[in-house]
């Protein structure tokens, strides 16, 4: 149990699209960094230690890019480690974070990070290389296949199909349109999902999300800071993960432990964050998620296995409107989530960020009434890392 | 160090600075034009992979037309790829076991987009699980006609049964065999 209650008093982002021509890497992580400085009202000397929060530096093109940084977000004289996930860097970033001041070492932790997945032409080309040479790395695999074939998997096994997943894109865009920092945003139809270019079956372009630049960074501190600091701080109540092995042949088929198609993983990740958090009925207690979906695919099997919803229900749930904003089971992503904005090294903590903003009451637009207990998730590698994470207005769960 | 010199130069610097008289003109920081440079870069580099003990033995298999899995008495768990130690009992692998040359996919996609360095489209890739084994291997699905993506795809469902067809001179790479509908 943690020796110290743990809560976001500050969150800061970055506008994120394709490229940010008027500023390097390090310049983008400041500016996150100060962002969630102003908003804690906090100065860098109040900072005991810094977490960054960054997966592979090829996309940007400056190997571990961590060091870079340090200086510009104010991690000189002072601890500091990264935090490589993958596409979950951000939620086990912001749990390192959490884990640092609940273990009593730290009263007050900065956790940031910055990418630029767009710097090369083809991110895809660079996540092939997270396969092994040997077996996997020659068969095309990249995250477009990898989640294509658990989609695939999926239909399958439920019956959805890819005009019920063009849905989550429509619903997606429109939502951040009322976000200030979201990378595409729109008015579109599931015509226009249906219609936009093939890339791997199921996902044409519009499931996929884009490749965003930008940055992102919260503050984290123990309770008598925050009650100092902050008149509606975010509490972390609950922190989880689960990781899997690389070959994702493992978790397909009679003989697996768990199951490809369904993110799993969410299943015992959110059990676990659930009982930390005092969360006995999900669809009861939470009123807010920040779930990480960037392919279409990705809600509805999150949603069941995270128990907002039997096995296979999610698709039939999000065409009665559901997972909509107001007056369904639960706000799903009021930001538009991962389909509309994918800085992959700060993702997750976009996500937590996010969250974590509709529990301070400082979400804006996008912020949905009486929201007291918000979820924000990650996944990353080979569908290899979930993390789950609770926010609440309440530090006792 | 260099940096704390380049600090105590700064200061020194800037006690000295109203004994001089002369003026020099500054700039605020935002009150420059914005020029969009960009510099091009690439990175090169290359490797050796050890291939090991076991993944060694898997590849020699190969060159005779084996698909050669580990096994684990204790859990029962045959796998490809093959694995020193079992992954549910975490007791070595006791045995090599010949997996079956046909298997069932349990999830494929085609291939429609042309990634850097991946090949050209379109083109299919599955998970199989071969006959006798516990877990799935990734390949690609050759012999169909991809030009319907629809079509192709509604045959290779999980479920689908399919075998291994291996090239006619096999080096003892993982690209020596590929999957094919069987029908």
């Amino acid at each position: 149990m943690a020796k110290q209650a743990v809560a976001v008093v500050g969150t800061g982002q970055t506008k994120f699209r394709s490229h940010h021509a008027d500023k390097t890497y390090i310049e983008l992580a400041q500016d996150a960094a100060k962002m969630a400085l102003d908003d804690a009202g906090m100065v860098p000397d109040e900072i005991d230690a810094v977490v960054f929060s960054m997966s592979p530096t090829h996309f940007m093109g400056i190997n571990d890019v961590d060091r870079y940084a340090i200086e510009h977000v104010w991690g000189a004289g002072k601890p500091f480690m990264r935090v490589h996930t993958g596409g979950a860097t951000g939620g086990s970033a912001i749990q390192a974070g959490y884990f640092h001041i609940a273990s009593g070492v730290y009263d007050t932790v900065l956790v940031v990070g910055a990418d630029r997945v767009a710097e090369t032409p083809d991110s895809q080309h660079v996540l092939n290389l997270i396969w092994d040479r040997f077996y996997e790395h020659d068969f095309a695999l990249n995250t477009v296949t990898m989640t294509a074939m658990a989609a695939q998997r999926y239909m399958h096994k439920y019956g959805t199909t890819e005009e019920q997943f063009a849905k989550v894109v429509v619903r997606g865009r429109k939502n951040a349109m009322k976000n200030p920092t979201a990378h595409l945003k729109g008015d579109i139809t599931v015509e226009d999902v249906l219609n936009s270019p093939e890339v791997s079956y199921p996902f044409k372009r519009f499931d996929i999300c884009p490749r965003s630049s930008g940055g992102a960074a919260v503050v984290l501190t123990n309770l008598d800071v925050a009650k100092r600091k902050c008149n509606r701080p975010a509490f972390m109540t609950g922190v989880s993960s689960i990781t899997h092995s690389i070959f994702m042949g493992d978790r397909q088929g009679y003989w697996s432990d768990t199951e490809f198609a369904d993110q799993d993983a969410y299943n015992r990740a959110g059990h676990e964050c659930y009982r930390q958090a005092g969360i006995v009925d999900p669809v009861r207690d939470v009123d807010v998620l920040e779930l990480y979906d960037p392919f279409s695919t990705f809600q509805f099997p999150a949603l069941e296995s995270l128990g907002f919803c039997g096995r296979g229900a999610a698709t039939a749930i999000n065409e009665d409107g559901g997972w909509e904003l107001d007056g369904g089971i639960v706000a799903v992503n009021p930001s538009g989530g991962t389909l509309c904005t994918n800085p992959i090294g700060v993702t997750g903590l976009v996500r937590a960020a996010d969250a974590a903003k509709q529990i301070m009451g400082r979400a804006g637009e996008m912020q949905v009434k009486n929201a007291k207990r918000a979820i924000a998730t990650a996944i990353g590698g080979s569908t290899q890392f979930f993390t789950v994470t609770a926010l609440s207005d309440d530090h006792v769960s | 160090m260099s940096k704390a010199k380049n600090k105590s130069n700064t200061k020194a610097k800037a006690k000295s600075k109203p004994k001089s008289k002369a003026k020099t003109k500054t700039t605020a920081l935002d009150d420059v034009p914005f020029n969009n440079m960009v510099f091009p870069g690439e990175w090169h580099v290359r490797y050796n992979y050890s291939v090991g003990k076991v993944a060694g033995h898997f590849f020699e298999g190969l060159k005779e037309r084996k698909i050669l899995a580990t096994k684990c008495t204790k859990s029962g768990m045959a796998y490809l790829p093959p694995r020193a130690y079992c992954e549910r009992s975490f007791e070595a692998c006791d045995s090599w076991v010949e997996a079956g040359q046909e298997g069932t996919i349990e999830s494929a996609t085609i291939v429609s987009a042309q990634f850097e360095g991946l090949p050209k489209p379109p083109y299919a890739i599955a998970y199989v699980r071969l006959d006798g084994v516990s877990t799935a291997m990734v390949n690609f699905v050759e012999g169909e006609n991809l030009s319907d993506v629809r079509k192709a795809m509604a045959k290779m469902k999980p479920g689908t049964r399919v075998k291994v067809k291996f090239k006619a001179k096999p080096e003892g790479r993982i690209t020596d065999f590929h999957y094919r509908l069987a029908r």
